[in-house]
């Protein structure tokens, strides 16, 4: 897909702004997680704002959309951010998030929220559902796409790999995984805590197409996804390369900010860093 | 006196009736079941002449699906499945499913209210000589402690494929659980089946026996040796463990005054325990619960077992007088 440059500074905006947005939300809720939600910006912006997906904020059950599966479900703020940009719900609702009574639950619970097709936390829950929903979309010989957004810590998961083997018997060419490949899960770095690399190798011994991308290069991801599209008869996975908290100097690769909401303090701090691009552009407030 | 209405089988106490595993009637419900309705499929971890999947497996090949031995994703690809309109039936040994893939069933299937049915073959003890690693124990108490789950346990062959029926046609998820022995068939075509309604096997009132799953045989016959010794016992099948019949377990205790739950289940958290909670909040009377108390099965011949554990036909005698005694 050909971005132009003014299609690609709006996707970055965009990405700041969700980044605002998930900043707000947790400092509102007083808990949450920081840096996952952060470090997905720039997917989930290239997946809700470039127009790769197909999906209809007006009608959000629509029976041949492209299913979008959160297996990761505690970054979700990213997710209902991006939602609530792309139409699906209105957006002051994002600051409900983890309130009593609110349809943004603390991890996402499907069927009360447009746009959340699944109910995921427990890790890796999501990898066999998406790769359900894409053996029944394959017998039905429907076209559309499933997507999986699955962290790198859940790939320590034994279902993971249930799955993953699942999938590549079948050649489900229909399915794509992002994986947010950040490098921290809540003890510390993957690599300390229990190492997945190659991960590559990996997937590609269970029967995959594996490519690997900087997450934060929106034109990337859209490449990615576009010739994820192209594969024949294989699963795909996007590893993305991920910096945890990106955006956020002083969360950006501190496992202790995994899962951890910012105080008023830091929280200020924090969207004036996003809003002035790390201090690349000159702040409003300023 | 047997419940004539409810058109059982007239040969319930001949030595020689009919016995067929229900797990037979499960894989002949699901080929019904499939026949009426294209949106069924079948899931199965290895093991689906066991669970009898296999029978699905043959009439639709093409909506069969073989997980390998991987019953947590089983559950969750049947998730993502039903999210897309099929109607997915899981089968394995109950120690599996619900027993492996409890976390799967509760979010990605329960939270979400997935239309997905899941069926645990190869409960109780009387699984026999597998021993206790294969002897499904607890999957009555880890599944109706989720909400959205029905859980249903069927007393024969027949019901069970009646109950697989309306399971197929019940919107949301349903547990259903079968043995693996070749059980007394009690009902017939004609007995009535609907999900969440109990059924008055026998009027009595002495004692009510509630019992689930085959064991329900030993407490007919259990009632019918206690009318030679003048105690008239209601024998009633509870075979929807959630929701529960609550009306008809609730005018039985006013009748009786008295309570013995029978199954082939750890007694905490089983159908007696169900039973007993609703007794409790509603109209307390004195209960014996027939089960397994908290141990494990062994190795066996399944009604050495069943008589070495204390769920055979005297045993449920000896409850039904302790508990007629306890009744102030």
């Amino acid at each position: 897909m050909l971005i132009t440059d003014k299609k690609l500074k709006e996707l970055n905006e965009m990405a700041a702004q969700l980044r605002c947005d998930v900043i707000e939300m947790l400092l509102e809720a007083k808990s949450g997680h920081s840096a996952g939600p952060l470090g997905m910006a720039d997917v989930f912006t290239a997946l809700y704002f470039s127009g790769i997906l197909n999906v209809d904020p007006k009608n959000p059950n629509w029976e041949d959309r492209d299913r979008v599966i959160l297996s990761n479900g505690h970054i979700c703020p990213i997710h209902y951010a991006a939602l609530a940009r792309a139409g699906f719900f209105p957006v002051e609702e994002l600051k409900t998030l983890r309130k009593f009574g609110s349809r943004l639950q603390g991890h996402p619970h499907a069927g009360i929220l447009p746009g959340i097709d699944n109910s995921s936390g427990p890790l890796s829950q999501g990898s066999s559902i998406a790769v359900g929903l894409a053996y029944a979309a394959k017998m039905d010989h429907k076209k559309w796409q499933v997507y999986c957004i699955a962290g790198d810590g859940e790939q320590q998961e034994g279902q993971t790999w249930e799955a993953a083997m699942f999938a590549g018997k079948h050649k489900l060419d229909n399915l794509t995984f992002l994986m947010d490949r950040n490098n921290i899960q809540i003890d510390g770095f993957t690599e300390d805590v229990m190492p997945l690399e190659p991960l590559k190798e990996k997937y590609e011994a269970f029967g995959w197409h594996v490519l690997e991308i900087d997450g934060h290069n929106i034109p990337a991801i859209i490449d990615a996804i576009e010739h994820a599209k192209s594969i024949y008869e294989e699963p795909v996975m996007i590893i993305c390369h991920t910096i945890p908290g990106k955006g956020v100097d002083f969360m950006e690769w501190k496992p202790e900010w995994h899962g951890k909401a910012p105080n008023q303090e830091e929280a200020l701090k924090a969207l004036k860093e996003l809003r002035t691009l790390q201090g690349r552009i000159s702040s409003e407030a300023e | 006196m047997i419940n004539k209405n409810l058109k059982l089988n007239p040969k319930i106490f001949d030595p020689d009736v009919e016995q067929k595993p229900t797990r037979d009637g499960y894989g002949e419900g699901l080929v019904l079941a499939g026949q009426k309705d294209s949106r069924v499929v079948a899931l199965c971890a290895d093991i689906s002449d066991s669970t009898r999947s296999a029978m699905f497996q043959k009439a639709f090949p093409d909506r069969f699906v073989e997980t390998g031995i991987a019953e947590q994703n089983m559950m969750g690809l049947a998730a993502g499945m039903a999210m897309a309109g099929k109607i997915p039936f899981v089968s394995t040994y109950a120690v599996f499913c619900p027993g492996r893939n409890w976390d799967q069933l509760r979010v990605s299937v329960c939270y979400s209210n997935a239309n997905v049915k899941i069926t645990g073959a190869h409960a109780g003890v009387s699984v026999g000589p597998d021993g206790a690693t294969h002897q499904g124990l607890e999957d009555i108490a880890i599944t109706r402690c989720i909400p959205n789950l029905v859980v249903i346990a069927p007393c024969d062959a027949i019901e069970t494929k009646k109950a697989t029926l309306a399971a197929a046609e019940y919107v949301g998820p349903v547990y259903l659980r079968f043995a693996r022995e070749k059980t007394p068939i009690m009902t017939t075509e004609d007995t009535p089946f609907e999900i969440g309604k109990a059924l008055v096997f026998r009027e009595g009132k002495d004692v009510a026996i509630i019992g689930c799953g085959p064991l329900l045989h030993n407490a007919l016959l259990a009632a019918e040796e206690l009318a030679k010794e003048g105690i008239e016992a209601m024998v009633i099948n509870n075979h929807t463990i959630k929701p529960m019949d609550k009306k008809t377990i609730i005018e039985a205790a006013k009748k009786c005054g008295a309570i013995v739950t029978v199954e082939d289940h750890q007694v905490m958290g089983g159908m007696g325990s169900a039973v007993a909670e609703v007794l409790a909040e509603n109209f307390p009377v004195p209960i014996e619960f027939i089960g397994m108390k908290d141990k494990f099965g062994e190795s066996g011949d399944p009604n050495e077992l069943i008589e070495a554990f204390g769920m055979g036909k005297n045993a449920i005698k000896e409850a039904a007088k302790k508990v007629i005694q306890r009744k102030k």
